[in-house]
Order: structure tokens, then sequence, then C-alpha cells
């Protein structure tokens, strides 16, 4: 069985890790391994550790209500580090309307408070298997 | 998979491919091997490895991140390897240590690869002789390995390391018995760091006098950048001496050996599942069926 390796990482100024240790934890607990880089980091330290860490998803946790803004940046971080084939999936507090937008625009997919624990460790599941298979 | 492009790259510095030729290695592919053997050698020679092992909490990281710091003042390519423990049960793994050491996120040559053991005992993990080889072909002139380590069963990486250094902190005294008597044996180095919290003097106690006064412990405050330069002052001048005679060398073939015979084991583990699998149909003492298999594979 092929272990993954998932970075999780909190963009932005405020420092609310909550959610984003939850996912953490609950993630490694489902076989996971999972890389935690602490808050406020920018798109570019995220996109440049991803790529260290040669994950196979990056998971981004935004309380703030800059998601519109800071989950496209890491797409962009990660395009310029020439990793477009790294998904990456956004959790947090987010409008449905922003949710069809940052879906649009790239992100793999959205979660929000609600959203039970099984749903988002099957869709990291799956997107890193995609990912494998495009190695 | 373009095996000889990636080795190039990776020669080259390229972030993405250093950091895929791990984990081809650590996912054990089947191109791991020709990739191992396309590596420089003679950056690997060039290279030092440090090991940095102590128990968790004691500053590991950030004193590693600190070290970094001033060999960046000095220009030198870094690696850093992070291991931590994989859940036996679970096989999935939480890594931290990269949080303190995002000072040098954009930082091309600061290469940093959390790993995780995946039911390795003793401290390290199977690729971690892999990861620090293609680091240095990549450039890295030091190579640090961070792995928490307690007792003498978790010192496996000053086995791997030429040069390995022990943190402690005040606040670990559970920890210090385990292994109080003949630290300096294990180790070259014993760092008591967080030397500005209240507990270090009754640490320094606690340690017994001859280890508290040899010339191999220093202290430091690894988050206020205390003590780390005569920290790295006093490593690569140990590094200096193993050079000039037979030591380094010395190490490193004690090193592979022990590397080699760790392979060995991990081949065989699967093999020998099966093996025993087989023979358990046969419904021998353990012992008698043992003996059996090891007769069968050595041939006897
Ligand atoms: N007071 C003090 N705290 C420190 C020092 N070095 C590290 N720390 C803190 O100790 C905690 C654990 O450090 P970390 O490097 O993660 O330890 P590790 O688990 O051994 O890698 C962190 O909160 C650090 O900020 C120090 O020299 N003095
Ligand atoms: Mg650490």
């Amino acid at each position: 069985m092929t272990q993954y390796r998932v970075l999780i990482a909190k963009p932005g100024l405020d420092g609310h890790d909550r959610g984003a240790k939850f996912i953490a934890r609950a993630l490694r607990d489902a076989g996971f391994e999972v890389i935690y880089t602490g808050i406020r980091r920018t798109p570019d330290e995220i996109a440049a550790s991803a790529v260290q860490e040669d994950v196979a998803a990056v998971g981004l946790s935004s309380m703030s209500g800059a998601h519109l803004r800071l989950f496209p940046a890491v797409l962009e971080s990660l395009a310029k580090a020439g990793a477009v084939d790294i998904p990456v999936l956004g959790g947090g507090i987010i409008p449905a309307e922003d949710e069809q937008l940052l879906l649009e625009q790239g992100i793999a997919a959205i979660f929000t408070p609600g959203t039970p624990v099984e749903v988002i460790i099957n869709a990291f599941t799956e997107l890193c298997q995609q990912q494998h298979l495009s190695r | 998979m373009d095996i000889g492009l990636l080795l190039k790259q990776l020669h080259q510095g390229d972030p993405r491919s250093v950091a895929r030729a791990i984990s081809l290695v650590e996912d054990r592919s089947e191109v791991a091997a020709a990739l191992m053997m396309g590596l420089q050698q003679e950056r690997f020679d060039q290279a030092l490895v440090v090991g940095i092992t102590g128990p968790p909490g004691a500053g590991k990281s950030t004193l590693t991140n600190a070290l970094v710091r001033c060999l960046r003042e000095q220009e030198q390519r870094v690696g850093i390897i992070a291991i931590d423990p994989s859940s036996p049960l679970t096989h999935g793994a939480l890594l931290g240590d990269r949080i303190r050491m995002m000072d040098h996120a954009l930082d091309r040559d600061v290469v940093v690869r959390s790993m995780a053991t995946r039911g390795r005992l003793g401290g390290l993990c199977a690729a971690a002789g892999a990861a620090i080889r293609i680091m240095a072909a990549s450039g890295c002139r030091i190579l640090f390995i961070e792995t928490v380590g307690v007792g003498q069963s978790e010192m496996d990486v000053a086995f791997l390391a030429d040069v390995s250094v022990m943190v402690l902190a005040p606040g670990f005294g559970d920890d210090i018995q385990a292994m109080k008597a003949g630290i300096l044996e294990v180790v070259d180095l014993l760092v008591i760091n967080k030397a500005d919290q209240p507990g270090a003097k009754k640490l320094l106690l606690d340690l017994g006098t001859e280890t508290a006064n040899s010339d191999r412990l220093l202290q430091t405050v690894a988050s206020e950048q205390q003590g780390i330069a005569e920290l790295l002052t006093r490593i690569l001048s140990m590094e200096e001496v193993f050079r000039k005679d037979a030591q380094f060398m010395a190490r490193r073939k004690r090193s592979r050996s022990r590397e080699t015979l760790d392979r060995v084991m991990e081949l065989l583990r699967d093999r020998l599942r099966e093996l025993v699998r087989e023979e358990a149909d046969n419904q021998l003492e353990p012992g008698a069926a043992a003996a059996g298999i090891v007769a069968r594979i050595m041939g006897d």
C-alpha cells in the first residue's frame, strides 16, 4: 500500500489554527503522513514546502475570510514552482458562492464546518491516488 | 520515469528532483537501485552528516534551524532530514518539525525533508541513509538528521552520523534517568538547550559531575541563537580532526555496514514472512520451524 504524504498549511494573517490541526490529526489517524507547517504562511512558502516534501496534496485552512485571495495565490505559487500537478484542497468558513468561484479557479475540493470528516478523508485519498498515478 | 534526467537535475540542485528521488527510495520503487548507483560519490565523501537527537520538545528543530542560520551566513548549502515516528496502528504520522524551520522556507539552498519512521525502530527511517546521499549529491555540504531519541535503543542516528549531538533541556528529568550513564559513550557532543530556563542547573547536577564537567558538553539557548556559533565551531573542528586521521573513513565504513545490514533485514523481512506462513502449515514448534527456515535460506 502506498503511504500518502500531504501538507497542511494555514495561509494568511489570522492565528486560528484549530481547523488546520483538527484536519492534520484526522488525516494522520486515517494513515496519512501529514506535514504541518504552522500558521501565517505565505503562498510561496507553502508551495516551496510542498515541493521539497514531495507531497501528493496540499490542504489549506482559512478562517479569516481571505480565502478568495489566498487559495488561488497558492495555486499560482505552485505553478511557478513547476508543481501544477499537486492538488489543493481548502477548508474553512466559506460561503457557497465563494466555493463555486474557488472550484472554477482550480481548487480541487472545498470543505465547510459541516462537512463530515470521512468526506474530507475520502477526497484526500482520491486526489492523492490520482497524483501518484501521474508521477 | 527517466532516471537519467532525474539524476542530472538532482545534481544541479533542482528541488523537485531531489524530493522525488527521496520518495522513490522511500516508497521502494524498483528504479531506486539505479538511482542510488547514479549519485556522485565524491559529493557524499565531502559532506558532513550531523545527527541531532534527544527527547521530544528539547529544542532539536529549533537548534537545527539556528545552526542552519549560521551556515547560511557562510553560504553553505545544507540539508535537513527530520524524522518522527509513524503510528504502529494506523501507519499515519504528524510531522511538525518544519514549523521551527520556516525561516529558511524560501531559501533554495536549505533542503528540508520530513520523514516518518514507517515501522523501523531505533529512531531512523529505512530511507534516511539514501536521503542524505541524495541531498549530498544535490550539493548540500552539511546534512542534519533530527531523530527522536531517549534511550540507547533509539540511538541509531549515532551510527549514521559523522558527528552526533544529544540535545537535552530542563524538565526532562525522567528521560535523562533512562540514559544518564554513558550518554557521552554514545554521542560525540551533549548540548543542554534552554539554558535560559531555571532548571538548567539542576539538569547539570542530575547528569553527574563527570558528564557535567566534560569538555564535550555545551549550553545553548537555541531560540535566542545563543551558544550556536560555538556549537557549530565545535562540530566543524571535530570534523577536521576526524578527517585528518583515519577516523572519518572508519566511521563511514561502520555506517555503511550498518546501513547494509538494515537493508538486508528490510529485504528479507517480506520474504521471511512468506516462508513463515508456509511453514505454519507444518505445525512445528516455533524454534524448530525457525531453524528449518534458516537452514533452507542458507542452503545447508
Ligand atoms: N526557553 C527556551 N525555549 C526553547 C529553546 N529552544 C527551543 N525552545 C522551545 O521549545 C519548544 C520545542 O522546540 P522544538 O525545537 O520543536 O523541539 P524538538 O521537539 O526537540 O524538535 C518550542 O516551543 C521552542 O520554541 C530555548 O533555548 N529556550
Ligand atoms: Mg523537532
